[in-house]
């Protein structure tokens, strides 16, 4: 009992002891969604003293945990509760409204904040670069999911759901089975979620009634997790369809599957899926998991000019020198797949903004640990001082709501490592103006912040429109509602 | 009871006063109204719930009055020891019937909860360290296992916490926290999963 107090009494001591200062660290996230939270949440942890400030692009907090997770997902959403005490514990601002690049320049940033920390993630796509690619009626998934969960920039996409009874989705991933499940689930059940009512009505009248969920590769391969693919499998009214020849595994495949657990869920599951005999019946809306196909390219319809009609794909088979490291070789043969709507779901990428290094094969920032790289060298030892990285930006677009919990763990920890051994400017040596250098410069540009209590009006509005319609809320989608719920 | 808290009083004092303190407020959650929400969760949570309060309904009174220590002394509590990525021990009393998420945040150990027990993250991954407590608990679920899947540092005796509840069986059980940072940048096991 001695020790344990003796332990915490230091650890607190300590923690405090860089801060006794009248010039507290002033650290600035850029971005809120669970990589700029859980970061924030971190260093307020880390360095008692320190002032965190978040800022955001769009007036409403949360990132992909409100525009990404699905309408049908609430329970993921639950770590709202937990980001949302960390704004408004006292040291930390949300400030929305604020566009780094706009708004105020990365430079500036630096010169306000002692510590600036990217975790703007991914708002953008990989590309095929396959010809037909610009149809009508191909999307990003990133941008299907966006329109259907309200987020101002996915207001306008206006996805024509009503012209084809056949959608094709380019990935196995669990954003595809996402997109997947919207266009497939009842959509009485869609109507008591927080999906956006546009969106709804749009699914309400689709005539779409076959998916095929297309892959380069194999079921061993396949990016999706178990949760997901156990729901997707359990729809009402779908029937699956899954070739059971797919479903042999080759020498390497048995290899990854043997050191990968969630991967031999996978594959067991598609493996019962394709064993049940179909039943065809009235309404029923078909799911078709498509193996070893590479998009060739877009063919385009002789009725509707610009518009979609099919994918033209190439079969292929797997090669490569052993687990984790196959890849699917074209062989030759083709196969079209008619389909009116097209999803692209092969992965986000980030952007890049002025004075920011970044590595434009891998989409991200190079970084060590979350230290901000000056080039792509791999040289660790040429940092850009007091920048730093963390979620997808310095991952890549890959993980859960949870994996950026380690991601911040890991670059709060190098920020702290980097203060102790002096290699950043230490802020009683030079203190930073922060917060209300921010808050200046930023009326005298006339931008209007959102702050966390005005997202709070537009949060109450949400619900209080949600609740005449048993939904948990209704989401308001355009600049303009969202500006004027918060600033009014 | 009063005198084996005073010595952690500083610091939890320090700490109330310059941090964010999940549990402070968590356990805050447990008053009158949000006591409600919990008996009538609404419809796509209905599911999960049920399976959770499942074999904790005659536990039920216990669950939700955890506000504090005060009135539950006569509550058959089991002990319980968390052992966290530091390889630092505490050692806590868990009322029958209680989750170890629950248990952890009561006593201020650092278990995350980001889904606050509704089995749609794996944040609160802890490892049983000795096997034969392991098999004395029930088999995880399918919708466990999917979540135990996505934990980092998965291991042969991992469970979500919000899920091992407190049963007198389980008197003297160890838990470790796994230590996430030192897996994380590691090679080897390392999900990716979107």
């Amino acid at each position: 009992m001695q020790n344990v107090v003796i332990l915490q009494a230091r650890k607190w001591f300590s923690r405090s002891l860089s801060s006794f200062s009248s010039n507290p660290l002033k650290v600035c996230v850029v971005g809120s969604g669970p990589a700029g939270f859980y970061t924030a949440e971190k260093m307020l942890k880390a360095h008692q003293q320190a002032q965190v400030d978040i800022i955001d692009r769009l007036p409403t907090p949360f990132g992909l945990v409100r525009s990404g997770v699905a309408p049908d997902h609430p329970e993921t959403k639950i770590v709202i509760n937990q980001f949302s005490r960390v704004a408004q514990h006292e040291q930390c601002s949300f400030l929305g409204n604020v566009t780094l690049g706009s708004s105020i320049s990365l430079s500036e940033l630096r010169k306000l904040y002692h510590v600036v920390v990217l975790a703007y993630g991914a708002e953008s796509d990989r590309s095929l670069g396959i010809p037909g690619e610009s149809l009508k009626g191909i999307h990003s998934a990133r941008e299907f999911v966006w329109w259907y969960n309200g987020h101002p920039d996915g207001r306008n996409l206006d996805p024509d759901l009503k012209n084809t009874d056949a959608a094709v989705i380019l990935g196995q991933g669990n954003v595809a089975l996402d997109v997947a499940r919207i266009l497939l689930r009842p959509t009485a059940e869609l109507a008591t979620t927080d999906i956006a009512n546009y969106a709804l009505a749009a699914l309400e009248e689709s005539s779409i009634r076959k998916v095929y969920l297309v892959g380069r590769r194999g079921p061993a391969q396949a990016a999706c997790t178990a949760k997901e693919l156990r729901e997707i499998l359990g729809i009402r009214n779908v029937d699956i369809s899954i070739q059971e020849v797919d479903l042999r595994l080759t020498p390497a495949d048995e290899e990854e599957l043997k050191s990968n657990r969630i991967k031999r869920r996978v594959h067991e599951l598609l493996s019962k899926a394709a064993a049940k005999p179909r039943t065809a019946g009235l309404n029923q809306r078909e799911l078709h998991f498509v193996f070893f196909r590479k998009p060739d390219s877009f063919q385009e319809s002789e009725d509707r000019t610009g518009h979609v009609s099919g994918v033209h794909f190439e079969k292929t088979v797997l090669k490569g020198d052993g687990p984790g490291k196959q890849i699917a070789i074209g062989t030759g043969e083709f196969e079209d797949i008619k389909c009116g709507l097209v999803l692209k779901s092969i992965g986000y990428k980030s952007v890049p903004v002025d004075g920011l290094p970044f590595d434009y094969k891998k989409g991200i920032v190079p970084n060590f640990r979350g230290r901000v790289l000056s080039d792509t060298s791999g040289d660790p030892t040429l940092l850009e001082e007091g920048l730093y990285v963390c979620g997808w930006l310095k991952r890549g677009p890959t993980g859960i709501v949870a994996t950026n919990l380690h991601c911040a763990e890991e670059t709060v920890l190098s920020i702290s490592e980097d203060i102790e051994k002096g290699m950043l400017i230490s802020s009683a040596a030079l203190p930073k103006p922060g917060r209300e250098g921010l808050l200046q410069l930023l009326q005298d540009r006339d931008v209007r912040i959102v702050s966390f209590s005005d997202w709070e009006k537009i949060d109450s509005e949400e619900k209080r429109l949600g609740s005449s319609r048993n939904k948990p809320r209704e989401k308001l989608s355009t600049w303009d509602e969202l500006h004027k719920a918060a600033l009014e | 009871m009063l005198s084996s808290r005073l010595p952690r009083l500083g610091p939890w004092i320090a700490k109330r006063l310059f941090t964010r303190n999940y549990a402070s407020i968590y356990r805050g959650r447990y008053n009158q109204s949000t006591r409600n929400r919990f008996l009538q969760p609404p419809a796509f949570q209905q599911l999960s719930l049920n399976k959770l309060y499942n074999g904790a309904m005659i536990g039920k009174h216990n669950f939700l009055s955890t506000t504090s220590n005060e009135g539950n002394e006569q509550k058959e509590t089991i002990s319980v020891t968390f052992v966290d990525k530091d390889g630092e021990e505490q050692h806590i009393r868990v009322p029958v019937g209680m989750s170890m998420l629950e248990a952890a945040h009561e006593n201020d150990i650092e278990l995350e909860g980001a889904c606050e027990g509704s089995l749609a993250c794996s944040t609160c991954h802890v490892i049983v360290m000795d096997v034969e407590y392991y098999n004395k608990l029930e088999d995880p679920t399918d919708e466990e296992n999917d979540m135990l899947d996505l934990a980092f540092g998965l291991s042969e005796t991992s469970r979500l916490g919000c899920q091992v509840i407190a049963k007198p069986e389980l008197d003297g059980i160890r838990l470790a926290i796994p230590a996430a940072t030192r897996n994380f940048a590691v090679d080897g096991y390392v999900p990716k999963p979107h």
